[in-house]
């Protein structure tokens, strides 16, 4: 399959300057994201997943947040050098967004159908009637029954699962080449995670967007994504294709990050593997690589210098030191 | 039963809906509708089930935190809902909780060693010396610092304080904790070592858990028997192995091939079931699940469908296999 580059992320820098310190919440972060594709970024509460994908829509409160280095290019020009009626021609057109709790991301006082129908009239310019059909269509492909009956709800009326499909359909009315979804389904239950998963799957074949899914369950990862980048304390320390990141882990966070959560198949109240210690402070970030002091194998380099991400082999990059030697 | 220290009979919950200025009774949210199981001292049985299923509820029931609609909770062959006020106080000292949000469950203006002192003066037990060395002795359980005592929760991350709120509910010695989806806030890599922790002092001190999640894999690893709970029911109650390798019920199907795989190699045949849970107040006729229900049968409208054994430890609510 070639690969065309959709969007392109260069050492991005997102820091928040609050009155106890400056928190790098992303500190020089780089990827990229091809046509067609689902790259999944993962990563713990605090690894600056998150940020990172606001940064790229460049919704960062400001202040405190500050995109202070980088670039973020998407089809061919800097997001960072748009201006902010620009952007607002971009969001919820060539690049949409789908958030993790949908009653709080919906506007409570208008009708779902409306709220459908408002892309259509900012970007598409259609009058109120076409823009409404458009809406019932949008809701009948994302599997909302009696769709012009629904339309006429508000969010409170939907379940859970429904909204989350609302929010689907708002986000792709515009038939966006990019779709950011973050932690999409970590408010739903399982059965109706696999209805939603299942969807965002149908929908992008159809269409061919790229989506850049951000979550925590590598469960979910291993289903959606064709490559993922693993994030730990504002950094990128591993890279790779999805086949070759979950069989052959390299950085040992991603090991031990893999190999802490049970497995529907291994024998019960066996002890787990974990890791040892919490996710750091941002405001002190261990000197050296971020992940040292969890680290099994750390050594004293790991201490004293910070490790970059280095191709290693295939696709896979990783971010550590002992790769560096062993390798 | 011999040797169960809870047997929980029919236990039902019904929540009344109120509406209007006269709060008026418009039905009720049966939340727990009929619920039997029994616990062995010393295992562990798990609940697990979707957002509304009961399954909280059920676990708040057992302790008498709620009062039930009837049915009846026996510890140690005791009818805990026949209790007085007091004697019902005495018996907290042997069922403690978990909760699940380490943020909300722990007071924010007191410090450690008052959070996990606080039921030993509740109890009136020891003096203020063996009360603080007592806390010594629960930090050091759950793998915290003596220095830690004299911290505010705020000052502690996510899995910290899981780590006070288990060091409060064993101060007491008790004989059964209830785990309400104690990890299900905490990130992966901070889960497993809650749940190390958990099943390293259930052996060491021969603790009875009731375990209630809705991570599947999670309840399976800690499990020794689960239930499945469906609308205020349990439809499958089996032992925790057998029931992941072979279950029979058609919604703890859907909901075992509905969990994410974190392995991008395996395939499943995934049962993705259509709509959403029924509401509680309303809940179907017949089988409970028969609105979703992939293999519905005629009789399953009109019959509800009993908890039956099918082998020996292994009990389905289904009229498929009756």
């Amino acid at each position: 399959m070639e690969q065309q580059p959709l969007l392109k992320v260069t050492n991005l820098k997102t820091h928040f300057f609050t009155d106890d310190g400056v928190v790098p919440a992303v500190d020089g972060v780089s990827f990229t994201v091809n046509v067609g594709e689902t790259l999944a970024i993962v990563g713990e509460s605090g690894s600056g997943k998150s940020v990172t994908s606001t940064s790229i829509l460049r919704l960062v409160p400001s202040p405190p947040g500050r995109i202070i280095d980088g670039s973020i290019i998407f089809e061919d020009t800097d997001l960072l050098g748009k201006t902010e009626d620009e952007m607002q021609r971009i969001r919820g057109d060539r690049i949409s967004m789908i958030f993790q709790e949908p009653m709080t991301s919906l506007n409570p006082v208008h009708r779902v159908g409306e709220q459908i129908a408002e892309a259509y009239r900012l970007h598409r310019g259609m009058d109120k009637h076409e823009a409404m059909q458009r809406a019932v269509r949008m809701l009948e492909r994302v599997g909302i029954p009696s769709p012009e009956k629904r339309a006429g709800d508000f969010p409170h009326q939907l379940s859970g699962g429904m909204r989350q499909r609302v929010m689907i359909a708002i986000a792709l009315s515009c038939r966006p080449a990019l779709l950011i979804a973050d932690e999409p389904t970590t408010a739903l239950d399982v059965t109706i995670q696999a209805q939603i998963l299942d969807l965002m799957r149908k929908l992008q074949e159809e269409s061919r967007t790229s989506i850049l899914l951000i979550t925590h369950d590598l469960g979910v990862v291993a289903e959606m994504a064709d490559r993922v980048i693993v994030m730990y304390a504002g950094k990128v320390v591993e890279e790779g294709d999805v086949a070759a990141i979950f069989k052959n882990p390299l950085h040992p966070y991603t090991r031990g990050l893999l190999g802490s959560i049970p497995r529907l198949d291994w024998r019960r109240r066996t002890i787990l593997p974990s890791i040892e210690g919490v996710v750091p402070n941002p405001l002190e970030f261990p000197t050296g690589c971020r992940f040292n002091p969890r680290c099994p194998d750390a050594g004293a380099k790991c201490r004293e210098s910070e490790p970059a991400l280095k191709e290693m082999t295939g696709s896979q990059k990783v971010a550590c030191w002992l790769m560096e030697r062993g390798c | 039963m011999s040797g169960a220290l809870l047997e929980v009979k029919d236990v039902k919950k019904h929540f009344p809906i109120k509406r209007g200025l006269m709060s008026k009774n418009a039905g009720c949210i049966k939340a727990v509708d009929g619920v039997s199981f029994s616990v062995h001292k010393g295992e562990t049985l798990g609940l697990v089930g979707e957002s509304g299923c009961g399954k909280s509820t059920t676990g708040r029931l057992v302790l008498r935190l709620l009062e039930p609609t009837s049915g009846e909770v026996l510890f140690e062959d005791k009818n805990i809902y026949r209790l007085s006020f007091n004697q019902m106080r005495q018996l907290r000292r042997d069922m403690q909780i978990i909760f699940q949000d380490p943020y909300a469950s722990l007071n924010p203006r007191l410090t450690v060693e008052d959070i996990i002192i606080e039921p030993l003066v509740i109890h009136g037990i020891g003096d203020s010396h063996s009360r603080r060395q007592r806390v010594k002795e629960m930090l050091d359980l759950v793998g915290l610092s003596s220095y830690h005592g004299s911290r505010y929760p705020h000052e502690f991350s996510g899995g910290q304080r899981q780590r006070i709120g288990i060091a409060r509910a064993l101060a007491l010695n008790p004989k059964l904790i209830v785990c309400d989806e104690p990890v299900s806030a905490l990130d992966v890599s901070i889960q497993s070592q809650v749940l190390n922790l958990l099943m390293q002092l259930q052996d060491m001190l021969k603790l009875t858990y009731i375990f209630i999640a809705h991570g599947l894999n999670v309840v399976k690893h800690v499990s020794d028997r689960v239930g499945v709970m469906y609308l205020g029911k349990i439809v499958e109650i089996a032992d925790s192995e057998e029931l992941y390798r072979n279950a029979m019920h058609p919604y703890s199907q859907a909901l075992l091939s509905a969990v994410p795989v974190p392995d991008p190699e395996i395939k499943r045949e995934r049962i993705i079931l259509t709509g959403d849970v029924p509401s509680p107040a309303n809940p179907p006729t017949g089988c409970r699940f028969h609105t979703r229900c992939p293999q519905c049968m005629d009789i399953c409208r009109l019959e509800e469908p009993a908890l039956r054994p099918v082998s020996d430890k292994y009990m389905v609510a289904c009229h498929k296999y009756q």
